[in-house]
């Protein structure tokens, strides 16, 4: 838990991070920059499709509506929380020289979005959706 | 441009594909944005809606300014620092930020 919270400082304090290790290739850091904003953007996306559901699904029954838009909404802020705490992890990995944090998060995301994508088929199917 | 490139020209394409990262997520954010202040003054402008509608404007202007910064400091020299973590931390409170909006204008 300690380690969590560690990182967490890390999100804020840059002169935490420099202190570790030697400064990578700064094209190493730019890639790790690319694959931080590429998460935020599926952040983004997901916050984007809750709103798509609450907004061009009116036909809806409001539970429903509200249960898909949550949905998506918290896995839009879990995937950005993770993209900064991923990136903070594999920024200190690159500057100790050691392997790169293994994530078994893109998994959990795709198995979350496949059962929102069939819980929709669902809903359309069944004319819910008007 | 293929997987082998000369040596001489990497260095500045890098900066040039994470520059282009940042403006791609900007128009991710003004899209999750714009559904937000059409969910916010849907079906009339309540003040709860048109404050909702003003925070998410602050929240992408903020977001705006700091993919801006970061835009010019990648564009300014031909080797960029590694991006500050506030700075990814700023970014990533817009979503949150985002979210929070969405909650309130759902439920």
């Amino acid at each position: 838990m300690s380690e969590f919270v560690r990182n967490i400082r890390l999100w804020f304090a840059p002169e935490l991070v420099r202190d570790e290790g030697g400064t990578p290739d700064y094209r190493f850091s730019l890639a790790n920059e690319r694959t931080f904003l590429a998460w935020l953007r599926t952040a983004l996306a997901l916050i984007g499709g809750g709103f798509a559901v609450d907004q061009f699904l009116p036909a809806l029954p409001w539970a429903w509506r509200v249960g898909l838009a949550l949905a998506l909404l918290g896995a839009g802020v879990l995937c950005s929380l993770r993209a900064v705490n991923h990136w903070v992890r594999c920024e200190r990995a690159m500057r100790r020289g050691e392997d790169l944090p293994a994530s078994r998060f893109p998994a959990l995301l795709s198995l979350v979005i496949a059962v929102v994508a069939v819980v929709m088929v669902v809903v359309v199917l069944a004319g819910w959706a008007g | 441009m293929g997987g082998v490139s000369a040596a001489g020209r990497d260095p500045g394409l890098q900066p040039e594909r994470t520059r282009l990262a940042w403006r791609r997520t900007t128009l991710s954010a003004a899209a999750a944005a714009v559904l937000a202040v059409r969910t916010a003054l849907h079906g009339g402008a309540s003040a709860a809606g048109v404050a909702a509608c003003a925070l998410c404007c602050l929240l992408f202007l903020g977001f705006l300014g700091v993919a801006h910064r970061r835009i010019r400091a990648l564009a300014a020299v031909p080797r960029p620092a590694a991006l500050a973590p506030r700075h990814a931390t700023a970014a990533v409170l817009y979503a949150v930020g985002l979210v929070v909006c969405a909650v309130i204008l759902v439920v």
